[in-house]
């Protein structure tokens, strides 16, 4: 039973307190933050969706006109999409701060640089070989204490491309927004398209906490579930 | 050691949270005086819907203008939203052409008028090809023409204590209209729809087109508008018919 110290009443192991978080408290409280805003955004964009489960390409359409494609869906209107469309912006906000606060802290902690921007070396098709051999033979992960080269590339355009283009294909719905910056829309030929892509990224995102939520659980579910509560995977081994 | 240190974070965090606190009393005074606060900004909902308003107000000049089109982009299919009132007054009007009907502009202005559609006609007309999306996610483009709301709003003069414009219907609708955008040049009172009289369908004899916000804001059947320093007194005091039924005032999105 070595090495204790005393903290208002809180009694810390030393082994724990020398070993540096797995998450740091700004990563873990943006994490949950965003993770209740992401539901808050999917929910509502699901009632939105019922007023009209019809997707489009270019700047308009409506029934009457042809479909991409058509949700097998009740329509709804006059109801979900009103709360839909308060909780979205809502979420969105709340999403939007939380974005800010974890991207302006990434750069400024060097997270996005020491965690997951890929050194060049493993950028190797020797490291990308091994790693896609180990997922596919579902090999159970080893804490290594850090990122493999897919958890970065997919936490990265996850972070850097689906995130922004999820924004961006939403501003381009708002005509009012798109009044300031026609390229919004512009940039994606129509206000339906924007419309139709808002829907497809939500459904890579969708897929990607699928993916993610099975890792998780691969890995460890209770060790990484309290990695990002506490900010450590479990009782180091030091314990008596 | 460890007190001095959680001494120190306690005393930080209070003074940032008193910092927060007082920063946020001293940010609403001032969204509400430059008029960034929406009228239904309580409930659950007020938070978002007030950042979602008072960003836009903040980040759209006041006369950003909304896309325009070509003619050759106008949709052939253009999906007529409900029905026009079947109220014997309008009924009246409508099978008459609606030569008795007037559009009645009162409030605080210094002119109170009534104008026929002749009237309205008379004025300088503005035509312009414009998107519009219903706010269950259909949209078309229409080629919209009548007088821009700011010709018949300085003809009568408005009031220097103004702050809002309210439009009521024929089908018992009422909106209303922040100054940013009823002065905006392409907020119209439009009398007609791709080259011809508007239809009945779409809101005939005078429907308002607000291009920077979704359809609902564009009502249809117009009979009077109002200019006003406050919404509180107007149904439930948030601004439109929409708020009370789930729907937001402000629709810029």
């Amino acid at each position: 039973m070595a090495g204790f110290t005393y903290t208002s009443g809180i009694v810390i192991q030393q082994s724990d307190v020398r070993r540096p978080l797995r998450h740091t408290a700004l990563v873990r409280i943006t994490h949950w933050v965003f993770t209740l805003s992401f539901f808050g955004l999917l929910v509502s964009g699901f009632a939105i969706i019922l007023a009209h489960p019809h997707f489009y390409w270019g700047e308009t359409g409506a029934i009457g006109t042809p479909s991409l494609f058509d949700l097998p869906l009740p329509t709804m209107t006059g109801g979900p999409s009103g709360w839909g469309r308060s909780l979205h912006f809502l979420s969105a906000w709340i999403a939007i701060f939380t974005g800010l606060l974890y991207f302006t802290s990434g750069i400024l902690t060097q997270h996005f640089r020491n965690q997951l921007f890929p050194a060049l070396a493993s950028m190797s098709w020797r490291v990308l070989r091994a790693t896609a051999l180990d997922h596919l033979r579902l090999k159970r992960p080893v804490d290594r204490g850090s990122y493999n080269i897919f958890q970065r590339l997919a936490y990265l355009a996850v972070i850097f491309l689906l995130f922004p283009m999820m924004i961006v294909t939403g501003f381009a719905m708002s005509p009012a927004i798109t009044s300031v910056v026609p390229q919004f829309v512009t940039v994606f030929g129509g206000q339906q398209t924007a419309r139709t892509l808002h829907f497809f990224l939500t459904v890579v995102l969708v897929l990607f906490l699928a993916v993610h939520v099975a890792m998780v659980i691969l890995a460890g579910f209770a060790a990484r579930m309290r990695a990002m509560i506490t900010g450590r995977p479990g009782p180091t081994k030091e314990r008596s | 050691m460890s007190n001095g240190l959680s001494r120190r974070r306690l005393i930080t965090s209070g003074l940032a949270a008193a910092a927060g606190a007082s920063g946020l009393v001293y940010s609403a005074r001032l969204a509400s005086r430059h008029g960034l606060i929406p009228p239904d900004n309580g409930g659950i909902w007020g938070v978002g819907e007030t950042l979602t308003y008072a960003a836009q107000r903040i980040l759209t000049s006041h006369h950003s203008l909304a896309r325009e089109f070509h003619r050759s982009q106008i949709s052939r299919v253009i999906p007529v939203n409900g029905e026009p009132p079947k109220t014997e007054p309008f009924a009246h009007l409508s099978r008459d052409g609606f030569v008795d009907w007037r559009l009645k502009v009162d409030g605080l202005v210094a002119r109170p008028a009534s104008f026929s559609l002749d009237q309205l006609k008379r004025f300088r007309s503005r035509t312009q090809i414009t998107h519009q999306a219903c706010e269950e996610g259909w949209s078309f483009i229409a080629e919209w023409t009548g007088v821009p709301l700011s010709t018949v709003l300085n003809f009568v003069g408005v009031g220097s204590r103004a702050r809002y414009i309210v439009f009521f219907a024929f089908d018992d609708f009422w909106d209303s209209l922040d100054l940013a955008d009823a002065f905006h040049p392409q907020t119209l009172l439009t009398y007609g729809m791709n080259g011809e009289e508007l239809p009945a369908g779409h809101g005939a004899p005078l429907r308002l087109r607000v291009a920077r916000q979704l359809g609902y804001k564009s009502v249809k059947y117009l009979s009077h508008i109002l200019v006003t320093n406050t919404l509180k007194h107007i149904g439930k005091g948030l601004g439109s018919g929409a708020p009370e039924v789930g729907y937001s005032w402000y629709a810029g999105i």
